[in-house]
């Protein structure tokens, strides 16, 4: 087996097809130094009304990831291969055309930073309003009130004033609550997150993700929220997809990961997170840089900063890239057996 | 916004009355006397000393500089006592050369400038706007290679160049338009629009092409930079259609370089395209401009050259106002 089935108690009859199913997902850039492999080979699925982490460094992939499902690379000169089934449909081979129809419609697009992401020359409101035509027939002014509603929603107060306000005009948190309005004016069915609260005030970033699960509650929707933060994930997430160097390394419910962790990159990443109120203990660096995309290793991506990679004979990590093999809802890309994950240094 | 237009406004009286005293003070300091020049070839030193009274040289400089002022306010007497004529509000002096109002070379010479200025900037910024628009959708593509490739080329074709080489082809060789005519000053003359568009057409082509290419890489530039930004992405993803999301999203946020560019442009041209009125014997502002500095005509070169200088602070007091109504950000802080 050579993906990650993430089966969720939630999940409706056994073999019915999963909402979204995608397999052996890659994407290339073109540069002027070579191919840049940015994703290769990402296997997840996700049922309605659930939610989906998915975490790496910067560079994992886990952005360009989201951007291909939203049809966003097409029209570039990215090359985006295998298959994301999207309630059946496949999105890597819908035109442009039809993508767009889906765009904004079923599947909504929450980004990172929002005063950058949004226009800085139109009010508001008037953003939020053009969401809602694309798709809708309706007039100014019903466009106008479905904005303001929907404004109201996420918790903007005077909504019906702050419809004519520009993006400089709005706070962080307002501006987010904003993007969050654009992104669900249409209810889709999908909705994405690309580290929806990296750019926020710590005060702010619980508030914003409570209101993006109290509306994904309401609207039933199914959620991927990418993020490198692992409490948010350890918070939110049912099931946690980690990325690394444009692969899927381990995968499996929130708790699995945490607590039975399998990779030694996932081991790495959990120490190197601060807890707190724990002991008062040195946060450990992964050392070494990220694979560079334009020339991957051809053994395991992991490997030259790897720990475990001496353990295990023969060279294998260095000349053999591992699958990923599939046990008990539990994923994971690594040669090393689990019994000797132990030994590692920085297993906890 | 009205206090910072007054603000403006007040800006621009201090600018013009500082660069009315400078060209004032060059004049004086220069090599030429007008007063030898405009007695001709049998001079005497008596004849030289009637003509610096008849012009009202022999005063001292700052004298002079303020009668020059109290022209603007009401009308003045020119000439030697005895031989004095009336200089009828707004004053601007009375030609050295032909003693004729200075008011009344600008009213004849503006609307030549004008002509040529406002088709040749419709022409360049439509070509300009629009070819660097599509380089920058089709960015290292065929079309961009070429329309790059062009505006080098145009950037570096002065105007004398691109001007006799219009003449010679369209004029000479094939008779295909004629040679500018100082007959049709303005479109609804009694030739018609028409007909002013024939006639202005060639300098407005030679304008173009220099000014296009600037244009084009500046809204190439501006424009690629825009389609990366966070928020074509964001309009993108709301499932807008690609011109939507060219035009509303992208050219919105693009264009401003352009605008101030084009401001600066327009008040530049307007105090007279030299080299262009010259090539194409068109009668305009810079063309009398130079004559007149030539043959050390003051009254004329000041005119024009506070002209020249008050269409381009105006022009920059436009700039900033049209930021104001493009950016929000500009306007609400």
């Amino acid at each position: 087996m050579t993906h990650a089935s993430m089966e969720t108690s939630s999940r409706p009859a056994r073999g019915a097809a999963p909402f979204l199913d995608v397999r052996g997902l890659t994407v290339q850039f073109p540069t002027d130094d070579g191919v840049a492999s940015a994703v290769n080979g990402v296997d997840f699925s996700i049922e309605r009304g659930s939610i989906l982490g998915i975490v790496g460094e910067s560079g994992s992939g886990k952005s360009v990831t989201s951007q291909a499902l939203m049809g966003l690379l097409k029209g570039t000169s990215a090359k985006v291969g295998g298959q994301a089934l999207f309630d059946g449909v496949d999105l890597v081979a819908l035109s442009e055309a039809e993508m767009r129809r889906l765009r904004g419609q079923r599947i909504g697009m929450i980004f990172q930073d929002p005063l950058s992401a949004l226009h800085p020359l139109y009010t508001v409101g008037r953003q939020i309003a053009e969401a809602y035509t694309v798709h809708h027939r309706a007039t100014r002014a019903q466009a106008r009130k479905a904005a303001v509603d929907m404004l109201g929603r996420v918790g903007i107060p005077n909504p019906e004033q702050r419809f004519d306000e520009y993006p400089h005009q709005f706070s962080g948190g307002m501006r987010q609550r904003a993007m969050i309005a654009m992104a669900l004016i249409c209810e889709p069915e999908l909705l994405i997150a690309d580290e929806p609260t990296t750019a926020l005030d710590v005060t702010v970033q619980a508030q914003i993700l409570d209101l993006m699960l109290e509306l994904q509650a309401e609207t039933q929707s199914a959620l991927i929220l990418i993020t490198h933060d692992l409490g948010v994930v350890a918070e939110v997430c049912e099931n946690v997809l980690v990325m690394y160097g444009g692969q899927c390394v381990e995968a499996g419910p929130v708790d699995e990961i945490f607590y039975r962790t399998q990779h030694p990159y996932t081991l790495g990443l959990l120490s190197s997170m601060p807890t707190l109120g724990g002991r008062q203990e040195r946060l450990t660096p992964i050392p070494g840089q990220p694979p560079s995309l334009l020339d991957l290793p051809s053994g395991c991506l992991f490997s030259d900063r790897c720990p475990a990679a001496s353990l295990v004979p023969d060279r294998r990590c260095r000349t053999e890239r591992p699958l990923l093999v599939t046990e008990g809802g539990h994923s994971r890309r690594c040669h090393l057996p689990i019994d000797q994950l132990a030994t590692l240094p920085a297993s906890r | 916004m009205t206090r910072f237009i007054l603000k403006r406004l007040a800006s621009l009286v201090l600018l013009l009355a500082a660069v009315s005293f400078i060209t004032f003070t060059l004049f004086q300091l220069g090599p030429s006397d007008p007063a030898a020049a405009s007695c001709g070839q049998e001079c005497t030193p008596e004849r030289v000393a009637e003509a610096r009274v008849a012009l009202g040289m022999d005063k001292p400089f700052l004298v002079q500089y303020l009668q020059y002022l109290s022209g603007f306010f009401s009308a003045r007497t020119i000439g030697a006592p005895g031989a004095e004529s009336i200089c009828v509000w707004p004053c601007l002096g009375k030609s050295f050369q032909t003693n004729e109002n200075v008011t009344d070379i600008i009213a004849r010479s503006l609307p030549y400038t004008l002509s040529i200025a406002s088709g040749a900037l419709v022409l360049w910024t439509v070509v300009g706007v629009g070819l660097g628009l599509v380089a920058a959708i089709k960015k290292g593509r065929l079309a961009d290679k070429a329309i790059v490739a062009g505006a080098s080329v145009g950037v570096s074709l002065p105007i004398p160049v691109t001007g006799l080489f219009l003449l010679i082809v369209f004029v000479n060789q094939f008779h295909l338009l004629p040679f500018t005519s100082n007959a049709v000053v303005v479109p609804w003359g009694p030739a018609g629009p028409g007909s002013w568009i024939v006639n202005y057409l060639l300098p407005w082509v030679a304008l173009a092409v220099l000014f296009s290419a600037s244009y084009i890489r500046v809204t190439r530039t501006s424009m690629i930079e825009t389609f990366s930004e966070d928020f074509m992405r964001t309009a993108r993803a709301k499932g807008l259609a690609p011109r939507t999301v060219v035009f509303r999203h992208g050219v919105r946020a693009g264009i401003t370089p352009v605008v101030t560019m084009l401001g600066m442009d327009i008040g530049l041209l307007l105090g007279g395209a030299v080299l262009t009125e010259q090539i194409f014997s068109v009668p305009g502002l810079g063309f009398t401009a130079v004559r007149a500095a030539v043959a050390g005509d003051l009254p004329v070169t000041m005119a024009i050259t506070m002209l020249a200088a008050f269409f381009v602070i105006t022009a920059n007091v436009v700039v900033d106002i049209a930021y104001a109504a493009i950016d929000p950000r500009v306007r609400l802080s």
